[in-house]
């Protein structure tokens, strides 16, 4: 093929991919504010997304907050001694503004959004998705939605607890192994953290829950035939998560913490 | 047939990717009738299925029930008339995440705003019309055998009592003896609701027992369709080497699936 046709090509490929998933993004959304509600399906996927989420988010935010510890003191070690105040500030700043948000996406990106391809998927394969509407039920209603809300409202809560942990990650670290002042520790890490840290993490742990369940949902309900088809949407789904995930993580943060 | 069809199809066309699957389709389906539509793996079956309940849209065409188009209505229009609707999936299509009960009560939960209680109730009643008694109703569909599974499907698709029950390869996957259960089943739910029922098969021992008339599928359109006792005398060299199962003949098996 023509290089040029091939690139045009794959220009409209990208756009039209862009224009169908607007369109899932804005139909899950707006089946949010108009009933029939389906507050059992939301709870579930605030208990599949949120509370089973738990203990991957929690183990990377303690095993990161660890990490990050030592290697600023050993960082910090070469250019001068102790470095106390600088590591607690370290910690807590990358946590809440960087690693907690991202690192719980890209976490939840590989449970929860392959779990949730995986599931429309195979849903879509065996018909079940046209049985929902057959049985005068709105598919995007009953499937999309709660998961979008569920994804909306629990990223931004498990960031939350994965902040706490990676900061107590630092100070076992820091305290323990590196034989620093404990209270002295505590005081550096509230001392210099701002409510816009903390927001700033959790208005990005938002967008990324919405694009974890969006992508996931989106390819699985669109999954193509068969058990490769499904693997496809289920590997589709986590890989285009993560990488909108790192893309909207730069934006944001230029957006959020602009010079 | 006289008075409105419960479904009228005229000039029915889908393609897929530019390759044509329905190129004019014509139907019409009295109320009461049972119709069966044979034909090949990819012609286009259950693609005529899944455009009158709208789950594709057809690129031409019209489709009416109760005279009502159906083709360019509204959501709410399309939501109302697919209440009259039940429909048995190949598979079943039976929800995992729900217990049987569960599955058949959930049209009338979902579908027809009725409570938890009475939905289940009517569902345990259904699940006994297909022969199927209470303790099943526990269990979960990957518990089942394909014959269960399909009584399970049946039993869901008349639990709303729809006036139209689409089967869609009712008896594929079973054994001889399932499939002559279940063509019984299917007689009986028809008959007892009075509704109008439409089924795609393969199986000509399951459309001459089920039919009233048949219609067969070929190159994108309806080449015959009769009473079904006037099958066996069609004169139509297509449905002769389709009913009879012969390898030669008019009809060349395609190798690629649609």
């Amino acid at each position: 093929m023509n290089p040029l046709a091939y690139t045009g090509r794959g220009v409209i490929d990208l756009f039209a991919v862009i224009g169908r998933l607007s369109v899932f993004t804005a139909q899950a959304f707006s089946h949010a504010f108009r009933p029939p509600f389906y507050p059992r399906m939301v709870r579930r996927q605030l208990w599949e997304v949120g509370y089973r989420s738990l203990p991957v988010v929690g183990l990377t935010a303690l095993f990161t907050g660890m990490v990050l510890a030592l290697q600023s003191y050993t960082g910090f070690s070469r250019f001068s001694a102790g470095g106390e105040s600088a590591i607690a500030t370290i910690v807590v700043l990358s946590i809440t503004r960087e690693l907690g948000p991202v690192l719980a996406g890209l976490m939840i990106a590989g449970r929860v959004g392959a779990s949730m391809a995986a599931e429309l998927g195979t849903m879509r394969v065996t018909e079940q998705i046209d049985a929902l509407a057959t049985l005068s039920t709105n598919p995007y209603k009953y499937l999309i939605t709660p998961r979008v809300v569920a994804g909306l409202i629990t990223v931004p809560l498990l960031v939350v607890v994965a902040d706490i942990i990676g900061v107590m990650g630092g100070y076992f670290i820091a305290v323990g192994v590196l034989g620093f002042n404990g209270s002295l520790y505590i005081r550096n890490t509230l001392g210099t953290l701002e409510t816009h840290d903390v927001l700033s993490g959790l208005l990005k742990a938002a967008v990324f829950g919405v694009i974890v369940t969006v992508l996931g949902c989106y390819h699985g309900f669109n999954s193509g035939r068969g058990a490769q088809g499904v693997g496809s949407a289920t590997t589709n789904a986590v890989v285009s998560a993560s990488i909108l995930i790192l893309l909207s993580n730069y934006f944001l943060t230029q957006v959020l913490f602009a010079p | 047939m006289t008075g409105t069809p419960k479904i009228r199809l005229r000039g029915l066309t889908k393609a897929f990717g530019g390759k044509p699957v329905l190129n004019g389709v014509d139907l019409d389906v009295g109320k009461g009738e049972s119709v069966v539509i044979i034909g090949g793996s990819g012609t286009g079956k259950s693609v005529t299925l899944k455009c009158i309940l709208g789950l594709l849209e057809p690129d031409s065409g019209s489709i009416e029930v109760d005279g009502q188009q159906l083709v360019g209505a509204s959501a709410d229009a399309l939501r109302r008339a697919r209440a009259k609707f039940g429909m048995l999936f190949q598979g079943a299509a039976l929800f995992d995440s729900l217990s049987v009960i569960d599955n058949v009560a959930f049209g009338l939960v979902q579908g027809h705003g009725q409570s938890q209680a009475a939905a289940r109730r009517i569902a345990l009643d259904k699940l006994a019309s297909v022969g199927l008694d209470k303790s099943v109703g526990e269990l979960f569909p990957s518990e089942l055998s394909g014959g269960m599974q399909k009584r399970v499907g049946l039993a869901r698709a008349i639990a709303t009592e729809p006036d139209i029950i689409f089967f869609d390869e009712p008896t594929t996957g079973l054994d001889p003896i399932m499939a002559d259960i279940i063509n019984d089943l299917i007689m009986k739910c028809v008959r007892d609701l009075g509704a109008t029922a439409v089924s795609i098969t393969h199986d000509m021992v399951s459309a001459r027992k089920i039919s009233d008339r048949i219609a067969m599928l070929y190159g994108g359109k309806l080449i015959w369709t009769g009473p079904t006792a006037q099958i066996d005398g069609s004169g139509n060299d297509y449905v002769e080497q389709f009913i009879h199962g012969r390898a030669e003949g008019p009809i060349k098996m395609q190798l690629r699936a649609s």
